[in-house]
C-alpha cells in the first residue's frame, strides 16, 4: 500500500524532492497510525457488498456502521472511538475465508460482524477459531453448532421454525404439511428438525412433502400446482418455507397468480422479512405467515426510537428495518459491555465475559448470551399487510433459550454447548464426555 | 369457530323467515353492541362480532362484512366508534349507516388474521346467496361448497329455486349436493345423486369433498364415492399432462424469449456475449423506470406501463449494445477467448453499476391489471401473464425473422455473416452492420427483460440467471439459425416440464443438462446445423 502510494506521487517530483516527500509522508503515516491505534478500537465488517447475496448483507453493514456511529457519539468504549473496517467478500465464500484472516491480521480489528449465509460461516469458522478472534453472526440459521469464536445472534432452529409449526397446528389446524426450500444446507438441517418434529407428534409420512428447488428458482408453475394438489386432501394444508431470499418473489407471484390464498393454503416463510417484501406486489399475499424474532412493525418505545434513529442515518424515511439489523443491534450492545466489564478488548477475556451479559432487544424485552453463545429472544409470528409490513397475530408468552444442538435429532440430542462450564461446544450428557457428533 | 358462525346461520335463517312473516326489520341494540365490538382490536372480540353481525339481518352488514374483508372497515379506539369507508370513498358510521364527513385521525383499519379471513369469507357466502350479482352468487355457492355446512341448506334450497342463470344453477346444485352428502340424516339416494354431481364436476376441489368423506358410510355410498374418486383421478391425471405440456410452454416461452437476442449476436455474429443476461437486466430496469414515472406522475396510464416501457427498453439496451460492440468487441473479432472474458467482465462492470444507481434490493414491478389472475381452461390454470409472454415471445419472433428475411438491413446482416468478404466487396459497409446486428441483439434482449420483469425479480442479478440457459438454448437449437432457437427452447421447456414431476426441480435441471451434453456428442452443431460454406465463415 505505501509504496503503491510512493509510485503514484513519485513521477512528478524530482528526485531529491522524492525523497524529502517519501520521509515525510512515511513519518506522517507512521505518526497518523500510531495516533490511531491509540485512540480507536477497530471493529470488522464483513458482508457482502456485491454479488448475489449484496441484496441482503449491504443493509447489515450499514446497521454496523451505524452502530458504531452512534456509540461514538456516545464517547466510544473505554475511552476509545470505534473505528469501522468494511470489507467485501462479494458472496464468494472462499474469499470470506480471506477477507477475516485479512481483518483479523493486518486490521487488527477486535471483533468482526459478519456473514449471511451458513456457508460462509463454515468458511471462516477455522480462521476465527486459528486467529482466536470474535465473531458476531446476526442470521437465523440451522443449529448444530457452538463455537467458542462465535456468538449467535440470529435465530437456532428452536425459536422460528418449531413455534412457527406450532402455531400452526394449534391455531390453524393444520394437519397436512409441505416443506418447501432452496436445495442447501439450512433448510435441509431444518427440515430434517421440523420432519423430526412433525412426525412426534404424530403427522403421518403421506401427509408430509418436501421440495427442494435449486438457488434463484425462478419457473415455480409446476411446483405451485403440485402443492395445490396435495392441498386439496381435505385436510388444512400449510407450506413451511425456507426458500431463499430472490427465489421468494417468483414463489410468491406464482400463488397469487394461480389463485392460492392465504385462507387455503398459507405459507409461513423464514426467509422473508420486510426487506425481502420491498420487492413485490404484496396486496395477492395477505394473510401468509413470517416467524421471526423482530418485526419493524412491533410497537415498542425502543423500536421506534431505533426505526427513527436509522431513517435519519440513512436519509431515507421509507428505509425498512428486519430481524437481522436487530440480531446486530443486540450483539453489538453485548460486545461493548463485554468490554467495559473485562475493560479490555482481548479476545479471550471478551469471550469469557459475554456469557450472562444482557441486552435489551428492540421488542421490550432483555435478551440474554447463554453459555452455548446462543442467546434469548422471543419468537413472533406475522401475517403479511398489504403494506409490506407484517402484523403479529401470536408471540411466545416469554424468552426463548436458544438451543445449539437440536432436540429433535438423534444425532445431537444429547449435545449441549457449553463454553462456560464444561468449556465445550459440544458436550454429550450422556457419556459426559466432550466431541460428540459435529465440529 | 367456524361452527359458531354457521350456528348463528341458522339464526339468520330463522330470523329471514321472521322477518318474511312479520315484515318488520329487527333492529335494536345488540346490532351496536356487536358493531362496537370491532373496535377493541381484539382477534376474539372481531371474532363475535363478526358472527353477530352477518347473522343480525340487518341491512349494513353485507357493507360492514365486505368492508371488513377489504381493509375498509375504520375503528376508532377512543372513541370505539366504527366506520365503513365505501368503496366510492364515502364514510358511514357503521353502527347507524349516517353519513360521516371524516373519521378521527385516531381510526384505524381493524385487524384480521386467517382465522377471521375464513369467517368473514363464511359470513359473506351466506350474505351474498341472494345477490342479485349472478358472479356474487356463483362465488357465495363456490364458499357454500367448500364448507358444506347443513344450516346453509334452506337458503340454498331457496337459491335454487328462483335461479335462472345456468352457471349458477349448477354451482347452487353442486353447492347443494357437497351439503347432502355431509348431512348425517340425508338418504341414500340423495348422497348418491350428490355423488354424481360431484363426480361431474370432477375438479381438485370435488376430490379434496370425496376424500373428506369418512366414516361409517353404507357399502354402496362407500363404493360410489370411491368409484367416482377414481373417475377424477383418472381424468385429473389426463388434465395434468394438458397442465405439464401448458407449463412446458410457458417456460419454453421465456428461454426462447431470453435466447432470441443471443441467437443473434451469438448465433449469427459469433460473438460469445457473456454480457447478454445484462442486457436483459437493463431492460427489466427500463421497466422499472418508466414505471416509477407513471406512478409518481400519471397513476391512470400504469395499465399501458408495459407498452411504453417496450420501445424504450428495445433503444436503451440497443444503444448501449452498440457502444459495446464500438468500443469493444469490434477489436477482438476471430478472438473468441478474450472476446468471453471481456464481455465476462463487462457484465460484472454493468452489474456493479446498476447495483450503485438503483441500490443492492429488488425493485417493484407491478403486473398491469390485464396481466394478474388466472382462468380455468377445463382443469388447467391458466395465468394471464404467462400467456402475454408467450403471445409476446411469438410476436417478437415473428417480428424479427421478418426482418432478416424482408429489410435491406437484414439482407446485408445475413450477407454479411456467411461471406464477410464478399460482402464488404459488393459495398456493404461490414464494420456499420456488425454494429447495428449486436444493437438488434442487445435491443431484443432488452424487450426480454420487459417481459422477464413480469416474473422473475427485478434486481442486480436478474441476468445472471438467464445466461446459462440462453447459450444452452442456442447451442442445442443449432448457431446460426433462428427457427432451431425456437424449437430448442420449446423442447428444452417441455423436457423440463414433464421430468420435473418426476425427478424434482433439481434433478430435472440436472437431468437436461446431461441430455444436452450427450446430444452435442451426436451432433455437435444442435438441432439444426447450417449447412455448406456459411459454416466455415
Amino acid at each position: 500500500m505505501l509504496t503503491q502510494l510512493n509510485h503514484d506521487i513519485a513521477k512528478p517530483f524530482s528526485r531529491r524532492r522524492w525523497l524529502a516527500a517519501t520521509a515525510g509522508l512515511v513519518l506522517g503515516l507512521a505518526g497518523f497510525n500510531s495516533a490511531q491505534a491509540q485512540e480507536t478500537i477497530k471493529v470488522g465488517v464483513l458482508h457482502s457488498l456485491s454479488g448475489t447475496m449484496a441484496i441482503s448483507e449491504t443493509t447489515l453493514k450499514d446497521t454496523v456502521l451505524f452502530l458504531i456511529d452512534e456509540q461514538n457519539k456516545k464517547g466510544g468504549v473505554l475511552g476509545k472511538k470505534l473505528e469501522a473496517v468494511v470489507v467485501d467478500p462479494a458472496s464468494n465464500w472462499p474469499l470470506f475465508a480471506e477477507k477475516a484472516r485479512e481483518l483479523i491480521t493486518k486490521d487488527k480489528v477486535s471483533v468482526v460482524f459478519g456473514c449471511w449465509t451458513s456457508v460462509s460461516r463454515k468458511s471462516v469458522l477455522p480462521v476465527f477459531k486459528e486467529l482466536n478472534s470474535i465473531l458476531f453472526y446476526p442470521v437465523q440459521y440451522e443449529g448444530e453448532e457452538s463455537e467458542r469464536n462465535v456468538f449467535y445472534t440470529g435465530a437456532a432452529p428452536n425459536q422460528q421454525a418449531i413455534p412457527a409449526v406450532d402455531y400452526l397446528m394449534k391455531d390453524e389446524k393444520v394437519k397436512r404439511w409441505v416443506l418447501a426450500g432452496t436445495d442447501y444446507v439450512y433448510p435441509r438441517t431444518t427440515n430434517k428438525i421440523l420432519e423430526a418434529y412433525l412426525k412426534s407428534k404424530g403427522v403421518k409420512q403421506e401427509d408430509i412433502m418436501i421440495n427442494y428447488t435449486p438457488f434463484g428458482h425462478s419457473d415455480w408453475q409446476t411446483i405451485v400446482a403440485d402443492i395445490k394438489k396435495f392441498g386439496s386432501a381435505g385436510k388444512k394444508t400449510a407450506v413451511v418455507s425456507t426458500i431463499n431470499g430472490d427465489a421468494n418473489v417468483p414463489f410468491y407471484k406464482e400463488l397469487g397468480n394461480q389463485g392460492i390464498k392465504a385462507t387455503d393454503i398459507p405459507v409461513v416463510a423464514f426467509s422473508v422479512g420486510e426487506e425481502e417484501l420491498a420487492g413485490i406486489d404484496t396486496k395477492p399475499l395477505l394473510g401468509h405467515l413470517a416467524a421471526w424474532n423482530y418485526f419493524q412493525s412491533i410497537k415498542d418505545p425502543a423500536n421506534e426510537k431505533f426505526i427513527k434513529a436509522w431513517q435519519a442515518y440513512t436519509k431515507n424515511p421509507k428505509r425498512v428495518t428486519n430481524d437481522p439489523m436487530e440480531a446486530h443491534v443486540i450483539g453489538f450492545e453485548m460486545w461493548v459491555k463485554a468490554v467495559e466489564k473485562v475493560k479490555s478488548v482481548d479476545a479471550d477475556k471478551v469471550i469469557d465475559a459475554l456469557p450472562g451479559i444482557e441486552a435489551k432487544n428492540l421488542t421490550g424485552g432483555t435478551s440474554k448470551m447463554l453459555p452455548n453463545h446462543h442467546i434469548t429472544k422471543p419468537v413472533f409470528i406475522g401475517e403479511i399487510k398489504a403494506n409490506g409490513q407484517f402484523d403479529v397475530v401470536w408471540k411466545t408468552p416469554g424468552l426463548v433459550a436458544g438451543d445449539a444442538w437440536s432436540k429433535e435429532l438423534d444425532g445431537s440430542k444429547d449435545l449441549i454447548g457449553d463454553w462456560v462450564g464444561k468449556k465445550c461446544g459440544n458436550y454429550n450428557t450422556k457419556t459426559n464426555k466432550c466431541g460428540g457428533q459435529g465440529s | 369457530m367456524l361452527a359458531k358462525v354457521l350456528d348463528r346461520f341458522r339464526a339468520l335463517v330463522l330470523s329471514l323467515l321472521l322477518t318474511v312473516a312479520l315484515a318488520s326489520p329487527a333492529l335494536a341494540g345488540p346490532f351496536e353492541d356487536a358493531v362496537g365490538k370491532f373496535a377493541n382490536d381484539e382477534f376474539s372480540d372481531t371474532d363475535e362480532a363478526i358472527g353477530a353481525v352477518a347473522t343480525s339481518g340487518n341491512p349494513l352488514a353485507f357493507a360492514i362484512i365486505s368492508a371488513l374483508q377489504d381493509g375498509r372497515l375504520m375503528a376508532d379506539p377512543d372513541s370505539k366508534k366504527v366506520y365503513v369507508t365505501q368503496p366510492d370513498g364515502k364514510i358511514i358510521d357503521a353502527a347507524t349507516g349516517a353519513a360521516v364527513d371524516k373519521a378521527p385521525d385516531g381510526a384505524a383499519a381493524v385487524r384480521l388474521n386467517n382465522r377471521l379471513r375464513r369467517a368473514v369469507e363464511a359470513a359473506l357466502g351466506g350474505l351474498t346467496l341472494l345477490s342479485p350479482d349472478p358472479a356474487r352468487r356463483i362465488q357465495a355457492a363456490q364458499s357454500v361448497f367448500k364448507t358444506h355446512d347443513e344450516a346453509m341448506l334452506p337458503l340454498v334450497d331457496e337459491a335454487l329455486k328462483k335461479e335462472t342463470v345456468k352457471e349458477a344453477r349448477l354451482a347452487f346444485t353442486e353447492a347443494r349436493a357437497a351439503i347432502l352428502l355431509f348431512k348425517p340424516d340425508a338418504t341414500d339416494v340423495e348422497k348418491l345423486e350428490a355423488i354424481a354431481t360431484i363426480k361431474a364436476r370432477g375438479d381438485q376441489e370435488a376430490m379434496a369433498l370425496l376424500t373428506g368423506l369418512t366414516g361409517d358410510q353404507p357399502a354402496a355410498i362407500a363404493s360410489a364415492a370411491a368409484n367416482a374418486k377414481a373417475a377424477i383421478q383418472r381424468s385429473l391425471s389426463l388434465w395434468s399432462m394438458v397442465q405439464n405440456a401448458w407449463y412446458g410452454l410457458s417456460l419454453g416461452s421465456v428461454l426462447l424469449l431470453a435466447a432470441i437476442g443471443l441467437a443473434i449476436t451469438f448465433g449469427v455474429m459469433g460473438v460469445i456475449n457473456m454480457a447478454h443476461g445484462e442486457m436483459v437486466m437493463i431492460g427489466a430496469y427500463v421497466t422499472f423506470v418508466v414505471q416509477e414515472t407513471i406512478r409518481t406522475s400519471y397513476p391512470h396510464l400504469f395499465d399501458y406501463s408495459l407498452l411504453m416501457a417496450v420501445p424504450l427498453a428495445f433503444i436503451v439496451a440497443g444503444a448501449i449494445g452498440i457502444l459495446i460492440e464500438r468500443g469493444i468487441i469490434r477489436f477482438l473479432y476471430g478472438r473468441p477467448l478474450e472476446t468471453l472474458l471481456a464481455t465476462w467482465g463487462l457484465s460484472l462492470v454493468l452489474q456493479q453499476a446498476v447495483r450503485t444507481l438503483f441500490g443492492p434490493t429488488n425493485r417493484e414491478v407491478g403486473n398491469p391489471s390485464w396481466m394478474s389472475g388466472a382462468f380455468e381452461l377445463g382443469q388447467v390454470t391458466i395465468t394471464y401473464n404467462r400467456l402475454w409472454i408467450l403471445c409476446f415471445t411469438l410476436a417478437v419472433f415473428v417480428i424479427l425473422l421478418a426482418m432478416l428475411r424482408y429489410t435491406a438491413l437484414g439482407l446485408e446482416m445475413r450477407a454479411v455473416t456467411q461471406n464477410r468478404r464478399m460482402a464488404a466487396s459488393m459495398g456493404i459497409a461490414t464494420s456499420r452492420v456488425d454494429a447495428l446486428t449486436f444493437g438488434l441483439g442487445s435491443g431484443i434482449a432488452g424487450i426480454a427483460g420487459v417481459a422477464l420483469s413480469q416474473i422473475d425479480n427485478v434486481s442486480p442479478n436478474l441476468g445472471q440467471s438467464y445466461i446459462i440457459d440462453s447459450f444452452m438454448v442456442v447451442v442445442f437449437g443449432g448457431v446460426g439459425n433462428l427457427w432451431g432457437t425456437l424449437v430448442g427452447a420449446f423442447t428444452l421447456g417441455i423436457a423440463n416440464k414433464f421430468l420435473e414431476p418426476v425427478a424434482g426441480a433439481v434433478l430435472g435441471k440436472i437431468a437436461i443438462l446431461v441430455l444436452i451434453i450427450l446430444f452435442i456428442q451426436k451432433r455437435p452443431r444442435g438441432l439444426f446445423a447450417l449447412k455448406g460454406r456459411a459454416v466455415e465463415a
